[in-house]
């Protein structure tokens, strides 16, 4: 019970930092990602502010035992660098030049009722199909 | 070579919203023990029965945030964003292949592992971070930017 209310309000919280921070506007992330144009450098504040804050935290934790709503800590056990990290990571990379959309303000951008952001959902869940199908 | 946009550079509330995205990782990651990783939720939410309802409420979460923002300050959010329908097409793909391959996107890699000191996660973030900036200098000597 506790674990799904937390999860509604960490989304809830997430959702409102993406939008304070301006992450939520596709055309700030391309002036980021234009650094031969009209350079925004917006977006390091908000990773660097989100790191920042959030680094003594997992330091501080990493000798728990357990979360309070859940019998154990998930964390990733895979520490290679492949060449699947590497490839994903660049095919994402080029998705989200193209039009200045991840996952996370692409969703939060629903709550503006944009019809193209909604057709880039699609598109990507669409994505998530077609890899988790081909086992990629 | 960097010309900076002082126009539309936001630093502070870029960094009360980073600050805000943290405290939302860090409450996620005390109360359920997991990452909050946007791209692994939503996958997940498609491929696995567990924790499936938390990922639907968290994804939900993600919505309300800015509706309540929006509604309780009466503020309008700009949303601009080209409008080639094909563009988003293939995008959308790129990013729901690449994050599922890649295992992760700007939350993920970005500011969960890079928070975590997971090398991984830093190769993933430098490696998207130049394909994209790659990517829109190419968009813009082809016209679309």
């Amino acid at each position: 019970m506790y674990n799904k209310f937390f999860s509604l309000l960490s989304g809830i919280i997430f959702g409102i930092g993406l939008t304070i921070a301006g992450m939520t506007n596709p055309a700030k992330i391309v002036a980021f990602l234009n650094i031969t144009g009209e350079w925004d450098p917006s977006l390091i504040f908000v990773m660097g502010g989100a790191i920042v804050f959030t680094a003594p935290f997992f330091y501080l934790l990493r000798n728990k035992n357990k979360p309070f709503f859940s019998s154990a800590f998930q964390l990733p056990t895979n520490t290679k660098i492949d060449r699947k990290l590497i490839f994903g990571s660049s095919l994402f990379g080029i998705g989200w030049g193209m039009l200045g959309l991840c996952p996370g303000p692409a969703i939060s951008s629903i709550a503006f009722l944009q019809p193209l952001s909604i057709l880039f959902i699609f598109s990507m869940i669409a994505g998530f199909y077609f890899s988790i199908f081909f086992k990629l | 070579m960097f010309k900076m946009d002082l126009v539309n550079f936001t630093p502070i509330s870029a960094l009360i919203g980073g600050l805000i995205i943290g405290t939302a990782v860090v409450l996620f990651f005390v109360s359920t023990g997991r990452l909050a990783g946007i791209s692994g939720i939503l996958s997940s939410t498609i491929e696995k029965k567990e924790n499936r309802f938390s990922n639907i409420l968290f994804v939900i979460g993600l919505v309300l945030g800015p509706l309540t923002y929006m509604i309780s300050l009466k503020k309008e959010i700009v949303f601009s964003i080209i409008s080639s329908v094909p563009l988003i097409i293939i995008g959308g793909l790129l990013v729901g292949i690449g994050t599922k391959i890649g295992s992760g996107c700007t939350s993920g890699h970005g500011i969960c592992g890079i928070s975590r000191f997971s090398t991984r996660s830093i190769f993933a973030t430098i490696t998207f971070m130049i394909c994209a900036i790659i990517t829109v200098f190419i968009m813009k000597i082809l016209g679309i930017y």
